[in-house]
């Protein structure tokens, strides 16, 4: 269905090929998950498959894209919307019409499709989306999770025997991803349809995935094949297989059925063992503190007359890291932006170190606390990461060097001279946060800091985190990224339709809900262990206090 | 006009256009202010019986802040520069001497009651122009006209479209790029802010049209289809002539002042020529419409009462009524009577019109846009 044929690709300007020699064939009916560390060509590959790379991008492209029968030299994007319906990052920015009826449509009246087929496919792609409740909402007023849908319905009722989708969940919260995924794997199993998806979150769609394509990026060939083949020596790889590898398994499993199939031996041999036992391990009650860094009291914030918040309370301490959980829109930005002073309370109090965020200056508000937003390129302006660095100095009046040095431990090797556009987007991420760092805020506000970043970014994002509540700042962060949460949380608040509905140590939040439970915990419930590093930390006891003993599948 | 509950829906947007150009025709033929203040009351009431819970229902809003605005600058400006009219002295502003080649400009001076009438005439017709144009956006999006434009007019009507959310677009980059200079410890506020967001509310807006594009063409936005291109070519031409003859011709005969050939004749001429175009799309016709908007009784109701209004004030000026009232002598004006029945017959649609559907029923649940 789809053919790259010796495929290289260079960005205008650039020095070296962003893809070289590609040659992969997705075939008809496959479910295709692209993977690779950030930055690695794996936007560039998909965008080429409908030609918007070179078309929209500049550069040169050399070797050929086709897809169902056409090349991509012979065909611009528009004369194979038909056969291919690619959907970019950010949803929002793509919309063309102002209700989300009209906005399915749109594709179907640039194809000509007659009037009652197109009413028919409509309504088929509602349903299949779960949208028929916000047919005539306008597209502004949806949450991301809806925009994220529509967007898809947008290319799907054109009939695309072929589907792109570049991180299609990145943004959404896992309920919300849920019902992504299964719409897609009902295109798969159901119409034949050909998915070629990029997805960091790994862990929620390789098991849907017939193939797995690992971009490793830096010019290396592409490796492509079955997901337990590929991921089984990957440097990315989803818990549930980085759990397979750790309790020595001869199969990865891909899926939390596989695991918890397989892990009835590792259950009963942890089952002695408690996650705090393991030397190195997050202590389950938050570290006793001094006091609260910061302290909201019963905030109420209303965009219009659409309530946002009503009535949180919350105490955030020096040395944790809080994770903010809840599905889009149940009011974890506007809790953050109300921190760090962007927004009045309605009705309430927020104080941070003793002083209401939105009265005070700029330029102490961010000495008190610091917030990386959604979309951290909103905080870079300079043309080069070295004058980034240099200004995030100056900014927050610090020796010179010290926001390089901050983003050396997020991001070693960040040219200097690289443009912040031309950066992917986790190393954007990072030079905004060794930016915000810089001033050394007792608050750290990170919202959705994992989206867009690989599983080595993120390893990166949670050490920095963990070395920062170690050095005494109040973390918090508002994320749909369970797995981030279990690796680096040490609370857990969840909210609902603007109100708290769970505030508690990490592990008991979450190990118990269907929704918010990392995988690990889902595989070895009800041992309430979270991570794999805690599963391999607690087999290394083990296995120094007796033999191992020789189970099923033990090396 | 019946009592009987009707299901909501939207309007035809053509019949809400038709209604607003009525009303504009009414506020260019005119400087009376009892017949614009009029205008404006009637637009005003029809926006807040039928308007729809949508975003760009505050465009109406936001159309009266810029006519307030627009009058103000209007008086500002003769009372500044303007040519000296004798009357009533209200107050004397200093007066500066020109040099002789500045000769018929003047800065300063008396300012008279006849003056700043007829400076808040002028400025309250062009408010009021602005405001009509305004209600019809609260009450249809600007996407909805496009969707009933004829095919050979489609693309050039998205590219419009476009353009129009382009400059929302801007102010809501600019207040997240705001957001983040505070983020950063800069001055979110004053000149110095400003200078700084230029370059990334620009880069923001940019990136977010080059994303745009790129999504259009991903799904067939300007795809040749089957259409010779010559065809294609000839329609849009024809269309295009046809509207630039339409509007000549709709104007001379609003202004008597234009010759003879360029009213009727171009009006004709035009209506020709876009029916031919219309004939030509429909013949080539590769593209469909979704669920078009029907034209029923509601829609002629609204459309007519547009031209009720329209036919008033031309009747009212044929019969000799007094659309431009005096201010040198200054004298109290009087309504014209038939001008006044017509725009209260503009006030129809406010029951005539369907209820808008509800598009975004409470609780609207998801504001993640925020940080």
């Amino acid at each position: 269905m789809i053919r790259f044929d010796r495929v290289s690709f260079t960005y205008p300007g650039a020095s070296r090929p962003a893809l070289s020699e590609v040659d992969l064939e997705v075939g008809e009916g496959e479910l295709c998950l692209v993977v690779g560390p950030t930055g690695s060509g794996k936007s560039t590959l998909l965008r080429a498959v409908n030609g918007l790379v070179p078309r929209f991008s500049g550069g040169t492209l050399l070797g050929t894209v086709t897809v169902g029968g056409r090349t991509t030299e012979d065909h611009a994007p528009r004369e194979l919307a038909d056969v291919v319906g690619v959907v970019g990052q950010d949803p929002a920015a793509g919309f063309v019409a102002d209700v989300v009826e009209d906005e399915l449509a749109h594709v179907m009246e640039n194809l000509g499709v007659a009037p009652d087929a197109m009413r028919r496919r409509v309504e088929d792609v509602l349903d299949l989306l779960g949208l028929h409740e916000v047919r005539r909402r306008p597209l502004a007023s949806l949450s991301g999770g809806q925009q994220q849908r529509v967007a898809i319905g947008a290319v799907l009722t054109a009939g695309p025997r072929v589907l792109v989708l570049d991180e299609p969940t990145s943004a959404l919260d896992p309920a919300a991803a849920e019902e992504v995924l299964a719409a897609l794997t009902r295109l798969v199993h159901d119409l034949g349809t050909t998915v070629l998806v990029a997805e960091h979150r790994l862990e929620r769609v390789v098991q849907y995935a017939d193939r797995v394509v690992l971009v490793p990026g830096g010019g290396a060939p592409l490796v492509h094949g079955e997901p337990a083949t590929v991921l089984a020596d990957a440097p990315v790889a989803p818990p549930v297989v980085e759990l397979g590898r750790a309790a020595g398994w001869s199969t990865v499993p891909l899926s939390v059925r596989d695991a918890r199939r397989g892990a009835g031996d590792l259950r009963a041999r942890l089952a002695p063992l408690r996650p705090d036992d393991v030397p190195g391990a997050r202590r389950a009650a938050p570290p006793p503190t001094s006091g609260a860094v910061a302290r909201v009291e019963g905030l109420h914030a209303s965009y219009g007359t659409v309530p946002a918040l009503a009535g949180v309370s919350l105490d955030l301490r020096a040395g944790e890291v809080v994770a903010l959980m809840g599905r889009n829109g149940s009011g974890k930005s506007t809790l953050l932006t109300h921190l760090v002073g962007l927004r009045a309370p309605t009705r309430g109090r927020v104080e941070v170190g003793g002083r209401r965020p939105h009265e005070l200056a700029p330029r102490d508000a961010v000495r008190s606390a610091g917030l990386v937003p959604q979309d951290p390129g909103l905080l870079l302006y300079h043309d080069t990461v070295a004058g980034e660095c240099a200004a995030g100095d100056r900014d927050a009046g610090l020796a010179p060097g010290a926001t390089r040095a901050a983003l050396d431990r997020l991001v070693p090797g960040l040219h200097a001279a690289a443009h912040p556009r031309d950066l992917s987007e986790g190393q954007r991420l990072a030079l905004a946060l060794a930016v915000v760092l810089a001033a050394e805020p007792p608050l750290v506000l990170l919202d959705e800091p994992t989206r867009g970043l690989d599983h080595a970014g993120k390893r990166r994002l949670v050490a920095h985190l963990r070395d920062l509540a170690g050095a005494g700042h109040a973390v918090v962060l508002a994320t749909h990224d369970v797995e981030v949460v279990a690796e680096v949380a040490d609370r857990a608040v969840v909210l609902a339709e603007g109100e708290v509905v769970a505030d508690g140590p990490a592990r008991e939040v979450v190990v118990h809900s269907p929704v918010f439970a990392p995988q690990v915990a889902k595989v070895l419930a009800p041992e309430p262990w979270l991570t794999v590093g805690e599963v391999a930390g607690a087999l290394a006891l083990l296995d120094a206090e007796r033999p191992a003993p020789v189970d099923g599948g033990a090396r | 006009m019946t009592a009987r509950p009707r299901p909501p829906r939207l309007l035809h947007p053509a019949a809400w256009w038709a209604w607003g150009a009525g009303l504009v025709v009414v506020a260019l033929r005119t400087t009376n202010p009892f017949l614009l203040a009029l205008v404006l009351a009637v637009a005003g009431f029809v926006v807040a019986s039928r308007r729809s819970d949508a975003p760009w229902a505050g465009s109406f809003a936001g159309s009266l802040k810029l006519g307030v605005v627009i009058v103000l600058v209007r008086v500002a400006f003769p009372v500044l520069f303007g040519n000296r009219l004798p009357g009533t002295t209200l107050f004397t502003l200093p007066s500066v001497t020109l040099p002789d080649w500045a000769a018929g400009v003047s800065i300063g001076g008396p300012v008279t009651l006849e003056l700043v009438v007829g400076a808040l005439y002028q400025g309250l017709r062009l408010a009021v122009v602005v405001a009509v144009v305004g209600a019809v956006n609260s009450l249809c999006s600007p996407y909805r006209l496009l969707r009933a434009l004829p095919d050979a007019l489609y693309e050039a009507g998205v590219a419009v479209t476009v353009a129009l959310s382009f400059a929302p677009q801007v102010a809501v980059v600019a207040r997240r790029v705001r957001e983040a200079r505070r983020l950063r410890g800069r001055p979110d506020r004053g000149p110095a802010a400003w200078r700084g967001s230029v370059l990334p509310v620009l880069e923001g807006a940019l990136e977010r049209a080059i994303a745009l594009a790129a999504s259009m063409d991903s799904r067939g936005y300007g795809r040749h289809g089957t259409a010779a291109p010559g065809l294609r070519r000839l329609a849009a031409g024809l269309t295009l002539a046809g509207l630039v003859l339409a509007g000549i011709g709709a104007y001379g005969v609003l202004d008597p002042s234009v010759p003879a050939v360029l009213r009727a004749p171009a009006l004709l001429a035009g209506a020709a020529a876009l029916a031919a175009a219309l004939a030509l799309a429909g013949r080539r016709s590769d593209r469909t419409r979704y669920r078009p908007d029907p034209w029923a009784g509601s829609e002629w109701a609204v459309a007519l009462s547009g031209l009720a209004a329209a036919v008033g004030v031309v009747v009212a000026g044929r019969a000799g009524a007094v659309l431009d009232p005096s201010v040198n002598p200054l004298e109290v004006p009087s309504v014209p009577v038939a001008a006044a029945l017509g725009v209260l017959l503009a006030v129809v649609p406010a029951w005539a019109a369907p209820e808008a559907p509800a598009l975004a029923p409470r609780p609207a649940p998801e504001l993640d846009v925020a940080a």
